[in-house]
């Protein structure tokens, strides 16, 4: 949102030199956009993250027409999987709701869990790869298994920056007193924005692996 | 005029500073902290450019002995493999990690909190990490040279599938350490990046709107976001094709014979075409990444140097916007010859062209801002001329080039290195020279010597025109690029062949003439005339510090506060011909601003 309504279009129209439009100026406190630096750095992150994600979505339609692709069976455990990174999404929601009532106890154990639930997604996700594997879907077979590799992989390298800092979040709520509490509790909104985000990338990847 | 909600507080004119918190600003302790691993954006502007210009230096050492070889060849004994190879890192080299290092990374770093009016970047130790992650980056690049087969020499594309196949020199180690090295430079990048694109929105000082900010900030902020949607497409085919290399995935490799042995090797059905998309889809809006900071820089020169407030300042920021726009939808004009639809040709042509328009503006601008101004001809003033002249020259070849039916018999030829070597290499080069000498007294406290930086000038822009306007002729002649040898050819006349004799030597001399360049910076910093505050008499920010150099923190105890633009220069009414952004209109009561 841009500061007083003013949209980009005014913004850019703005005659700096002119003296009424000046005093005006005068009075700018400098910001663009009414977000904390922190908030706004990770809209950068997931932008980067976005379009990093679409390109391999464009080249996985552009790949998927030619006549060799064949897709790959989904196994359960994958559903599975996707289940249990639903389920640590929503634990967060209930973690993110503790954290703005201040209710540092409740924070902690749904942190906890969410983490868990993570490991257990990609361990999960390991476990597919062994079946997989086992079942004779190498990565140079196919270029569909080849994007199948590729994007769990890439889901999964984000979902481990996402634990570092999860890891970065729990010190903080562990150590957390009045001074450092809204502190805390901004560090546990933008790990759970993060969460949403993967959620929302991993269900686009499935939809696109099952469906395509 | 747009309402906002300020008029009930905009009666008085001189404006206290915000009360805003103290940025917790980080203090080195020793001499590691202090220039080493240090979080002070300056610091970080000189390793960022001190790291760039010595890989730089490879780079132009490269072409002099590619110069050699298609001159006089075997006076230095090279094979095919190694000419492919200097060709291959000179390109990636200039383009990536000089050029757009040191503008980003060096300009960015140093003038964005600057001329900004902040203390430093909003994330210093991201930005410490991001210049120890693009040195990491650079070392790879060199740890190539090292490695059984050397580094690639698949040209600066790098298109597969001759990148990786055994004919190519370096199709090894060398892509893979080439392909690695891209993608640390990336994500260093990209933490840089966020540095530089959240300080310019979030951490401007009070009264400074996007509006006054110096076109500089206003290039180099637009670039970086360019950067920001172009850099993922170049990771994404580096990760696509090293997957092709090392675990036989087929994305982009075709079903193929190994060159030399005849056996088909185990790929089937990739799209070499779609790597080259995506490289292009990096490509293009990269030579805008470079061509921006210069476009902001060259303005704040020319305005500084002539005296005279920017011509259409909203412009000129609506053209680099719209440039930035642009450039993302015109990258397949590199791919006319690959065997696309006529009818992409015809799309790609016309938004090309399309570019000149917000281009033409700004260069229409620069010419109306030195029009009547009271131009001095100072060395960053010479070469913000000679950028004009050579931007001007290059972009037109890109008229010619732009057009498929014009393209097609000059694609592959030495028009082409011609047109793009001005247009991105000479002309932002001459901004970054011109820069140097215009900000130099602001970093050491001395002017560079005007005599040598003249010397340097004019044997610079002539011995660029030496070398680039006869390689147009060549091209017409349809001599080919990257042709390691072509004596034999009988189109090869004796008129060509004395060309590239004379474009060889043109280069070495050139190339040599930058010596002078760095005998003076490094004499200077010790000998040079002192400079007094603010001594090009500039309205920006960075001029305005309580100490030159500027000292850690930046601007003292209270942070500056804006009144104005960067360019209220020869003002009616006004005691001297500048009036600096953070002076309030009451001390410059008779001024009359509305005239400038």
């Amino acid at each position: 949102m841009i500061k007083k309504e003013e949209s980009i279009v005014q913004l850019l129209t703005q005659k700096p030199w002119d003296p009424n439009q000046a005093k005006l100026d005068n009075m700018h406190d400098g910001k663009t956009i009414n977000l904390s630096i922190g908030k706004l750095g990770q809209r950068y992150i997931i932008i980067v993250s976005t379009i990093l994600f679409c390109l391999f979505i464009v080249t996985y339609s552009d790949r998927m027409i030619y006549s060799d692709w064949q897709n790959m069976p989904e196994p359960m455990l994958l559903w599975f999987n996707s289940l249990v990174l639903l389920v640590s999404s929503i634990v967060f929601i209930s973690v993110q709701i503790a954290s703005n009532k201040k209710q540092f106890n409740k924070v902690k154990k749904g942190l906890l869990i969410v983490g868990g639930l993570s490991f257990v997604f990609l361990f999960g996700q390991l476990l597919v790869w062994q079946k997989m594997i086992n079942l004779g879907y190498f990565m140079s077979s196919n270029p569909a298994n080849a994007y199948f590799y590729l994007f769990t992989t890439l889901h999964g390298l984000h979902l481990i920056g996402g634990l570092i800092y999860w890891v970065i979040t729990i010190k903080k709520v562990w150590i957390s007193e009045e001074i450092v509490i809204r502190n805390a509790q901004h560090t546990v909104e933008l790990c759970g924005i993060y969460w949403h985000f993967l959620l929302f990338v991993w269900l686009v990847l499935l939809g696109l692996m099952s469906f395509s | 005029m747009a309402t906002n909600g300020y008029e009930d507080v905009a009666k008085g004119d001189a404006i206290p500073a915000l009360e805003v918190q103290p940025q917790e600003l980080y203090h080195a302790k020793s001499f590691w902290t202090r220039y080493i691993f240090c979080q002070d954006a300056k610091v970080i502007a000189i390793q960022y450019a001190l790291t760039a210009t010595t890989i730089g230096l490879v780079g132009l050492v490269s072409s002099w002995l590619i110069r050699m070889q298609i001159a006089f060849p075997g006076v230095i004994p090279m094979d095919a493999s190694a000419y492919y190879q200097l060709v291959t890192m000179h390109g990636m080299i200039m383009v990536i990690y000089l050029l757009t290092a040191l503008f980003l990374g060096g300009f960015g770093n140093y003038l964005i909190p600057l001329m900004v009016g902040a203390r430093d970047m909003v994330f210093p130790y991201l930005n410490m990490v991001s210049y120890w992650v693009f040195l990491l980056a650079v070392l790879i690049l060199v740890a190539s040279y090292f490695v059984p087969g050397g580094p690639t020499g698949a040209g600066w594309t790098l298109y597969p599938p001759q990148a990786i196949t055994s004919g190519t020199p370096g199709s090894g180690l060398g892509i893979i350490l080439m392909i690695v090295s891209l993608a640390v430079f990336v994500v260093g990048f990209t933490m840089g990046g966020l540095n530089y694109v959240i300080t310019t929105l979030q951490a401007r000082t009070r009264g400074m709107t996007l509006m006054r900010l110096p076109l500089t900030v206003w290039g180099i902020f637009t670039a970086t976001v360019l950067a920001l949607f172009a850099f993922p497409a170049l990771l994404v085919a580096g990760i696509m094709m090293l997957l092709d290399n090392i675990l036989g995935t087929s994305f982009f490799m075709p079903a193929i014979l190994e060159a030399g042995l005849g056996e088909q090797m185990a790929y089937n059905g990739g799209s070499p075409i779609l790597f080259q998309h995506l490289f292009w889809f990096f490509g293009h809006p990269e030579v805008y990444i470079v061509a921006l900071p210069a476009f902001g820089i060259v303005s704040d020169l020319i305005s500084v140097h002539a005296r005279k407030n920017i011509f259409g300042y909203r412009m000129m920021v609506w053209a680099i916007v719209i440039i930035g726009f642009l450039s993302f939808i015109v990258w397949a004009h590199h791919m006319y010859v690959a065997g696309m639809n006529p009818w992409f040709g015809f799309f790609f042509a016309t938004t090309t062209l399309i570019i000149a328009i917000p281009t033409a503006l700004k260069v229409y601008n620069w010419v109306l801002t030195l029009w009547r101004g009271n131009i001095q001809l100072t060395v960053p003033m010479l070469f913000a001329i000679g950028f004009l002249i050579t931007f001007v020259n290059g972009g037109i070849t890109g008229l010619f080039l732009g057009n498929v039916i014009v393209d097609v018999p000059l694609s592959d030829t030495y028009f082409v290195v011609a047109h793009f070597h001005m247009v991105m290499g000479i002309a932002p080069v001459l901004v970054v020279f011109g820069s140097i000498y215009h900000w130099y007294p602001l970093i050491t406290g001395r002017f560079l010597n005007n005599r040598l930086g003249k010397i340097h000038f004019w044997i610079t822009f002539l011995g660029s025109y030496s070398i680039y306007f006869p390689m147009h002729y060549l091209g017409f002649m349809g001599v080919p690029r990257r042709y390691f040898e072509i004596y034999d050819s009988e189109f090869y006349t004796a008129s060509t062949s004395d060309l590239n004799q004379f474009i060889t030597i043109a280069a070495l001399v050139t190339g040599f003439a930058q010596l002078v360049f760095l005998y003076n910076i490094i004499v200077s910093i010790k000998h040079g005339k002192k400079a007094e505050k603010n001594p090009w008499k500039a309205c920006s920010l960075e001029w305005q510090t309580t100490e030159m150099p500027p000292e850690h923190g930046n601007f003292g105890k209270e942070l500056p506060v804006v009144y104005r633009w960067a360019y209220d220069f020869s003002v009616p009414g006004a005691d001297e011909d500048y009036i600096p952004q953070n002076t309030s209109p009451n001390e410059v009561a008779n001024a009359q601003v509305e005239k400038t």
